[in-house]
């Protein structure tokens, strides 16, 4: 829990009063009654403990006999500690900072429109929810099949309108069929020549997949000086016979058909109409490789493996941000409506531009309550626990890994007190920098 | 310019928002894009949380299938199985009362044992008084990582490991020292004339603290109290390394996540469930949750 020690309203500041506030309490014992439950419980629970978790990183797990730096070295001998030390420092570099910036301009944004209250509320409701069910809502949200999950759907909308999916993206070549499935899409092993034809029969076609403008399937004529060619779907209720075009079957349209040099290139491409035939009237001397192009049946966007090991840090701290920025969007929000209006009036009296108050005015007043934020943020990202380990899935949790979630790992999974506890030392050096900053801060504000 | 036609009813709402602030966009955003910006922003806040209500009443079969917001085509699919089975699921039904009676006690338990030291911090002299508040300072941002191991030997010693105490005095220790700071400087700002009225009609400092600080700290109190308990309700690892037989709902949701798909049905109703009194404690209280955050920045 907690906590930049610093209180980031303006009321707060007025009832802070001045050291020395107190003439009573005369009694010493008295004041130990008070003190003795809290005193109790934090000497057990959490001085005690930090000071034996020091000592435990010096010692042999079972024997506790001394052992130097030994387990550190352990730790850092090991994958999964310098996995979580790199991730850790992702996470302090990147997260505090976009949450920070992100709450400023959300903070700005929503103070500008009526129902800005409401936003902000919506914004900062996850902050309420547990990092479990975080997790739980962005395992569906990233669910890797864009039928399924909503993140891929939405990513495959845009991909799709851009590249756009084949208009057969399932289909084989049919049975009796002198064509190849290949990268470069259903290539005939006949060459052709004009006054030539040539079929392809495909199959693995569904009917919704066949669209409406397409008729019955035509044996391709031969032209003189042309080459002429059918694609269509061999296959009618009931089967038919394969490799002939019957009473039945349909042509398949949109499926553009090339010309192949010996080079390779590509000489000739039309789209097939909605019988399903497409000629060349003037392809020239050939031999060409005729073939139905593999644009045909590109399968479209399949999505993206977010909690994959390649992409699960990103995908975990984009659902982090979602539960968090709302924490920065209240604080700055409140910070903002704090500034002195009357010094904001008298820069624009003055004829400072808009951009001018925020840069040279309003940044610098809400540096300490931004501060705050991105201090808070920062111990938080360097305690991260459970969302990494409810969002990542078993096999990506190593890639996923953060320094106290490997403490927890090492510890109490792997039962390896000496290591882990070395590795809550790494954690504890990494917050000291912030406490110094605190006890600083606390130190000049009480005097 | 539109600021122009916010000022006619600035008036009004002058000591509500900074209209400066406003304006200072002005320029750079028309009204209608930022308007609908911010819908999307806030859509794109809820969306994610709606989509587990939904999951939470498909078959894992459907979930298998398709996307929840294939609901909306296709209402046939809710269903009230999972939830029903959820109820009838004696180790999450147990988990979920584990996690009230941590989370019940342990928030009233740091509430109370923290003023008690806060009212002796801000208003009773004794040696080393403020060098022990600096510790407590120093002490807002340990890790609780740090107390693990050597807890987890404390409670095996004294035979509480794997019961709810063992996680609710954890709680309780490592709630301390931000609730001691939050309310020994709220304490602090109660005016001392209050205090020195009832010291010379010869109150004794418990019945000041019971009469005067308790009654006139119960904004900050409350505030706290919502924090400990949001905290408490929602931690995972305390009771994962404590908790045993006893765990909470987090840790037994956790524990079904090993087969994610197949025990979706399970999951997502669970982890729903887990969010319900968390949000309606937040809309509750949301002033105080607000102030809360502002008083000390938190969690």
């Amino acid at each position: 829990m907690a906590v930049a020690a610093s209180d980031v309203t303006a009321k707060g500041k007025a009832r802070r009063s001045r050291p020395d506030r107190s003439p009573g309490g005369r009694k010493p014992w008295s004041a130990a009654g008070f003190l003795l439950p809290a005193l109790l419980l934090l000497g057990a629970l959490v001085v005690y403990p930090l000071v034996d978790t020091i000592a435990q990183s010096f010692q042999d797990s079972s024997t506790r006999a001394p052992v130097g730096f030994e387990n550190y070295s352990r730790a850092l001998d090991r994958d999964s500690t310098i996995t979580a030390l790199k991730n850790t420092f992702v996470w302090v570099v990147l997260v505090p900072g976009l949450i920070t910036g992100g709450g400023l301009i959300f903070a700005v944004l929503t103070e500008r429109v009526r129902y800005g209250t409401a936003v902000k509320v919506i914004l900062f409701m996850p902050m309420a929810i547990s990092a479990l069910s975080v997790g739980v809502i962005w395992r569906v949200m990233y669910e890797p099949d864009p039928d399924r999950g909503l993140v891929n759907a939405l990513v495959g909308v845009g991909a799709n309108a851009v590249a756009g999916a084949g208009a057969y993206p399932n289909a084989t070549a049919g049975a009796e069929q002198d064509i190849e499935q290949t990268s470069a899409g259903m290539t005939s092993n006949q060459e052709v020549s004009a006054g030539d034809t040539v079929v392809f029969g495909l199959t693995a076609i569904t009917d919704a997949e066949v669209p409406p403008e397409a008729e019955q399937a035509v044996m391709p004529e031969a032209a003189e000086g042309a080459i002429t060619a059918t694609v269509w779907r061999d296959f009618k209720p009931g089967g038919g016979t394969p490799g002939e075009i019957e009473e039945g079957e349909f042509g398949l349209p949109n499926a553009p058909v090339e010309l192949v040099d010996e080079s390779g290139s590509v000489v000739a491409s039309e789209v097939t109409g909605s019988n399903g035939s497409v000629t060349f009237e003037d392809p020239g001397g050939g031999p060409f490789t005729p073939r139905v192009a593999a644009a045909t049946f590109d399968e479209g966007f399949q999505g993206f493996s977010w909690l994959a090991p390649a992409l699960v840090t990103p995908s975990i701290i984009g659902a982090f941000l979602w539960a968090s920025v709302g924490f920065a969007v209240v604080v700055v929000g409140a910070g903002l409506a704090a500034l002195p209006r009357d010094l904001l009036e008298a820069a624009r009296t003055d004829g400072a531009t808009e951009w001018q108050v925020f840069r040279h005015i309003t940044i610098p007043l809400m540096a300490p309550v931004l501060g705050v934020v991105f201090i808070t943020m920062t111990i938080n990202v360097l305690k991260l626990f459970d969302i990494v380990y409810v969002t990542a899935p078993g096999a990506s949790i190593e890639a996923a890994q953060v320094v106290a979630l490997d403490m927890w790992r090492t510890s109490f999974q792997a039962r390896n007190f000496g290591v882990g506890a070395a590795i809550a030392v790494f954690l504890f050096l990494m917050v000291i920098p912030i406490m110094v900053l605190n006890l600083r801060r606390f130190r000049r504000e009480e005097s | 310019m539109s600021a122009t036609a916010e000022g006619v009813a600035q008036p009004r709402e002058a000591t509500k928002t900074s209209e400066p602030l406003t304006q200072r966009m002005a320029g750079r955003f028309s009204r209608g894009p930022l308007y609908i910006f911010l819908v999307l922003v806030g859509l794109f806040w809820i969306i994610p949380s709606f989509g587990l209500l939904v999951t939470s009443f498909r078959t894992p079969a459907a979930y298998s299938e398709s996307g929840w917001w294939t609901v909306f085509t296709d209402p046939a699919q809710i269903t009230f199985q999972n939830y029903a089975d959820l109820l009838q699921n004696d180790s999450i039904v147990n988990g979920l009362l584990n996690t009230v009676k941590i989370a019940v006690p342990s928030s009233i338990a740091v509430v109370v044992v923290a003023a008690l030291a806060a009212y002796a911090f801000a208003w009773m002299k004794f040696k080393g008084r403020d060098l022990l508040f600096l510790l407590v300072v120093a002490m807002l941002v340990v890790p609780l990582q740090m107390a693990l191991i050597p807890a987890s030997r404390l409670f095996n010693i004294t035979g509480i490991f794997g019961t709810v105490w063992a996680v609710i005095l954890f709680h309780i220790a490592f709630g301390l020292p931000f609730a001691i700071f939050l309310l020994r400087n709220f304490f602090a700002g109660i005016p001392k004339d209050l205090l020195e009225a009832a010291r010379i009609d010869g109150a004794s400092e418990w019945q000041i603290f019971r009469r005067l600080i308790l009654p006139l700290g119960m904004p900050a109190i409350a505030s706290l109290l919502i924090f400990q308990f949001l905290w408490t309700w929602n931690d995972l690892l305390v009771g994962l390394v404590f908790g045993g037989e006893s765990a909470p709902l987090t840790v037994l949701i956790r524990q079904q996540m090993r087969t994610y798909g197949t025990s979706i049905d399970v999951i997502a109703p669970g982890a729903f469930l887990l969010m319900i009194v968390p949000l309606i404690v937040f809309f509750a209280f949301q002033r105080y949750f607000v102030q809360g955050l502002l008083a000390g920045a938190v969690k």
